[in-house]
Order: structure tokens, then sequence, then C-alpha cells
């Protein structure tokens, strides 16, 4: 049997976490423009991770009644290897707009 | 013994890494996963990774949870300016940040923190690394932001790589 406050705090760490999922995907739908859209999505890989990896660890520590930390790796793992999409995708939309034309930045870099 | 472990730390990280995903410090365990370390490395060889010198541990550890803060904080803005983005939308733009880091090493990290960030993505670096483009989702005034990226971000980032 947990602990009440395990089951408590396991509980609101997965409700939080679903929030903060749903939240990322409401405003990829509503924002209006690519560079804004890209914001987002990042609330589920990084709070909305963070609180599944905390959940996790909580109610597996519980359970074996020992620290099992190896949730951390995920958020961990995920902020090595999340920055090479979004880059990707930032580079190429930049790319692409200022071949169309949009109102973006000149590229920063002086022609040599 | 340089050659054979061209990069120890990743060699030991992945060793660790593999011990902790596996719970387990069993015989069989502890040589597969010295296997990863040793092999991994000697894989990636060729694709000539700039040799890492890290210094100051203290100003990482700092670093770490300055940036675990700075991207809650940043989680909970976006989040409610997505809630509010009918009544007000946000306002979005493009900065251009003067950088003083050069160290490639510590560029990558700068990248990172800027891409976990919810608020912030990383658009483009200068081929001279002196100007970076920043989008950022909703801002204001752009100078205290410029000072707080650089106080907090590259100012550590250059006594840790450089």
């Amino acid at each position: 049997m947990m602990p009440l406050w395990v089951e408590v705090s396991v509980a609101l760490l997965l409700v939080l976490s679903s929030v903060f999922a749903l939240i990322g995907a409401i405003g990829l739908l509503r924002m209006k423009e690519f560079f804004q859209r890209m914001h987002p999505p990042a609330l589920a890989s990084t709070l909305g991770a963070w609180c599944v990896a905390l959940a996790s660890i909580i109610y597996f520590s519980a359970l074996k009644s020992g620290p099992v930390l190896h949730g951390w790796l995920i958020p961990i793992l995920l902020s090595i290897t999340v920055p090479v999409t979004t880059l990707l995708l930032a580079r190429t939309a930049l790319f692409r707009k200022r071949m169309a034309g949009d109102d973006v930045p000149a590229e920063v870099s002086s022609r040599r | 013994m340089k050659r054979l472990f061209p990069a120890p730390w990743l060699s030991l990280a992945l060793w660790l890494l593999w011990l902790v995903l596996n719970l387990s410090v069993s015989p069989g365990n502890l040589l597969l996963g010295a296997l990863l370390g040793f092999l991994a490395p000697l894989l990636m060889a060729p694709l000539r990774p700039l040799p890492i010198r890290i210094r100051r541990p203290g100003v990482i550890i700092r670093l770490f949870f300055r940036v675990g803060r700075d991207v809650i904080i940043s989680n909970l803005q976006v989040a409610w300016g997505v809630l509010v983005c009918g009544s007000r939308p946000p306002r979005s733009r493009f900065i251009k940040i003067p950088l003083d880091l050069r160290d490639a090493n510590g560029l990558a990290v700068l990248s990172m923190i800027t891409s976990v960030t919810p608020g912030t993505v990383w658009s483009e670096l200068a081929l001279d690394r002196s100007i970076l483009l920043l989008h950022v989702f909703d801002l204001d005034d752009e100078a205290p932001f410029i000072e707080h990226f650089k106080r907090d971000y590259e100012r550590p980032l250059m006594e840790i790589f450089e």
C-alpha cells in the first residue's frame, strides 16, 4: 500500500504535466506564424517531461522503498536531443522565408 | 592511453549511463557498459570533436540551477501567453545579441540552453560568431533581456570553457 502523500503528489504531478502538454498543443494550433508556433510545444518537452520524470521517481522509489533515480535521465537526454530538431527547423524556416522574401531579419553575417 | 580513450569523460559518462539505465552493477553489465564507453568515443573520433577542457565545477552547478529556474519561469510565461493570446497576442520578435563567447563547445551549450527554454529559439549565428539572432516569444523591451542573457548564460559559459 502506498502512503497517501505519495499517491497525491504523483497524481498532481501527472495532471500538471498533462496540463502543460495540452497548453503546448493548444498553442501550436492557435499561434499565427511559424516562429511563434515553435515555442509552445517546448512546454511538453520541458516542464511536461520533468513532472512525469519526477512522478515516476517518487512512485517507484516508494514502491521499492529505495531511491530509483534513473527517471532523471529522460529530461537530460531530452535536453540534449530536442535542440537538434529545434535548430534544424528554425534554420530551415529562416532560409525559406528569406528566399520567399518574407518579413524576417536579413543574414547577420557580413559577406566577405 | 590517449589513443585508446580519446574522450575519457565521455567514456566514463556512458559507462555510468549504462549502469544507471540497467539499475545493476552485475559483472555482465559492468563489462557491457565499459565496452560501450570504450567503443562509442572511438566510433565518434572520425567526427573530430573539439578537445574539451572543463573548469570551474562550481560555476557549472550554479549555471545548471539557474537554467532550470529560468526554464520553469519561461514555461509559465509561454503557457500564460498561449492562454491569453486571444485578447493579447504575444509580442514575438527577433532580436540580435552581440556575443563575446567564441568557444565552439560553449556555443553548443548556449544553443542547448536557448532551445530548451520555451520562450526562445536559436535562429542564426553569424559566421564569425559575433552576433546571435534569437526569436523570443513575448518581449517588451530588449535591453534588459540582452543583459540577462549575457550575464546569466554567456559569462558563466566563458568562465567554464575559455
